[in-house]
């Protein structure tokens, strides 16, 4: 370990150094500062070195500024998303204690009463944002990833086995691709995200004007028990009673970036993103609707 | 706390990482492994403490513990994958020939000078949050701090080939 001051050949030097760094990084206290001017009037060689470490601190202020405001690379994104995601799981943790079970209940509790809710308890509005924040996810992952010339997914559709198999087993069910094709839709390839309560997968489509959609699915009861994903259709409608609660008809949200439709089938959500009309959208929910 | 709280803190950690390893893969892996292990590390964070300065702390370490490792395998030669780097390579910066001199100069400056002097000019933190961040003293902080800065005017200054020396981060560790 270093020393602070091994080499004290000037003592006093280094002192006024201190001060000079305190005054080019404005951390010098208000009431040194006449004490400091006394002294730079007095040393030409002091008063040049702060010249030069101000505009030396200007420089490297300046050196990477572009960066500040540089689209954030999507790497950095998911790595961010998913720990902001686990962060809230956290606090909701914490805010919540012991109610697991009740947080489970209002997940079915609040897709089926998703019109009423104003006059619900803490746990039904809880619930209501986890369907709101579920689409507002898959809109925001489609404005995210769909405009990306280079890597758009993950996984291209090329190696389609690989992708089925891999996103199935981080979300905890088996999945598979609806086709498209009759509608003008490829497969592009999928990747893998992270949402408010766990694994999403996103599958991206395109048609031949380079139009894209995504399909974005996840498990909704996501508590971090429910990761495995054993437990989507053991618990929920266990604690609710009523085994229907976990899915709903289609519905449509135009509120993120672009508009969606979205629905829940057997404790899974469902979110088919594009900016298409609402008609044409509707008619593609079906179809994957249908297939899965 | 707004919703996206690390998301908010990338842009400034990319930048200091940038100026830090002078390489932007290098910068944008290390701030890809500290948003990696602030999610690993959630719980360690107290609500309400600085985030940011632990993001520092947090990215510190991992500089730190890399750049011990890369002196080593610097000096066997370190190989990057072609297809990762392949269209990326064209510097990205509309550079002037002083900011890539003034780079140059910053990587070679020790580490821990870098590191001390690129906290307190870019990111505006107090010496004490640096003496945190770095886990040293705040009498350590700065006078590394003047160092960083007597150095960095002279190889500023001088000829470019004046710093003719073996540039630190090729020293090889015994």
């Amino acid at each position: 370990m270093e020393k602070p001051h091994d080499t004290p050949h000037d003592a006093h030097g280094e002192l006024m150094h201190d001060r000079i760094n305190a005054a080019v990084d404005d951390q010098l206290p208000a009431a040194r500062r006449p004490e400091l001017e006394a002294r730079l009037a007095a040393d030409p060689a002091a008063r040049d070195t702060l010249a030069a470490w101000q505009s030396q601190r200007e420089s490297l202020r300046a050196l990477h500024r572009p960066l500040l405001d540089e689209a954030i690379p999507d790497a950095l994104l998911t790595a961010a998303r998913r720990g902001e995601a686990g962060r809230r799981q956290i606090d909701q943790w914490w805010r919540w204690g012991g109610m697991a079970a009740a947080v489970v209940l209002a997940f079915g509790m609040g897709w089926l009463s998703h019109g009423q809710i104003g006059s619900r308890t803490a746990p039904g509005q809880l619930a209501m944002q986890s369907s709101q924040s579920f689409v507002h996810q898959a809109s925001l992952a489609h404005a995210v990833f769909s405009p990306e010339v280079r890597h758009p997914v993950e996984v291209t559709a090329a190696q389609q086995d690989h992708l089925v198999q891999w996103l199935s087993k981080r979300v905890g069910r088996p999945l598979k691709v609806p086709v498209l094709a009759t509608q003008g839709y490829e497969l592009v390839g999928g990747r893998l995200l992270s949402g408010d309560g766990g694994a999403r997968a996103q599958f991206m489509f395109q048609n031949a004007a380079g139009l894209r959609l995504t399909l974005y699915l996840g498990a909704l009861d996501a508590t971090p028990a429910a990761a495995s994903g054993a437990s989507v259709s053991a618990v929920a409608p266990k604690a609710s009673q009523q085994p229907s609660n976990m899915e709903t008809a289609f519905r449509y949200s135009g509120d993120g970036p672009v508009p969606s439709f979205y629905w829940v089938d057997q404790g899974f959500g469902y979110a088919l993103s594009g900016a298409v009309s609402r008609e044409e959208l509707m008619k593609l929910a079906q179809l994957v609707y249908q297939q899965l | 706390m707004t919703q996206f709280p690390l998301t908010d803190h990338i842009p400034s950690l990319r930048r200091y990482a940038r100026a830090l390893t002078g390489d932007a893969w290098m910068a944008d892996d290390l701030v890809q492994d500290t948003l990696e292990r602030a999610c690993s590390k959630w719980r360690l964070w107290v609500v309400g403490s600085d985030l940011r300065a632990w993001l520092f702390t947090l990215m510190h370490n991992i500089f730190i513990n890399q750049a011990r490792r890369s002196m080593r395998q610097a000096a066997a030669g370190a190989t990057v994958n072609a297809d990762d780097v392949e269209g990326e390579m064209v510097a990205p910066d509309a550079g002037t020939a002083q900011a890539l001199d003034l780079q140059r100069c910053l990587l070679r400056l020790p580490e821990d000078q870098r590191v001390v002097l690129l906290l307190v000019s870019l990111e505006d933190l107090s010496y004490e949050e640096v003496a945190k961040i770095t886990g040293v003293p705040v009498g350590t902080v700065m006078s590394r701090l003047s160092r960083a800065r007597s150095r960095l005017r002279e190889l500023m200054d001088g000829p470019a080939t004046a710093a003719a020396g073996a540039p630190t981060q090729l020293r090889r560790l015994k």
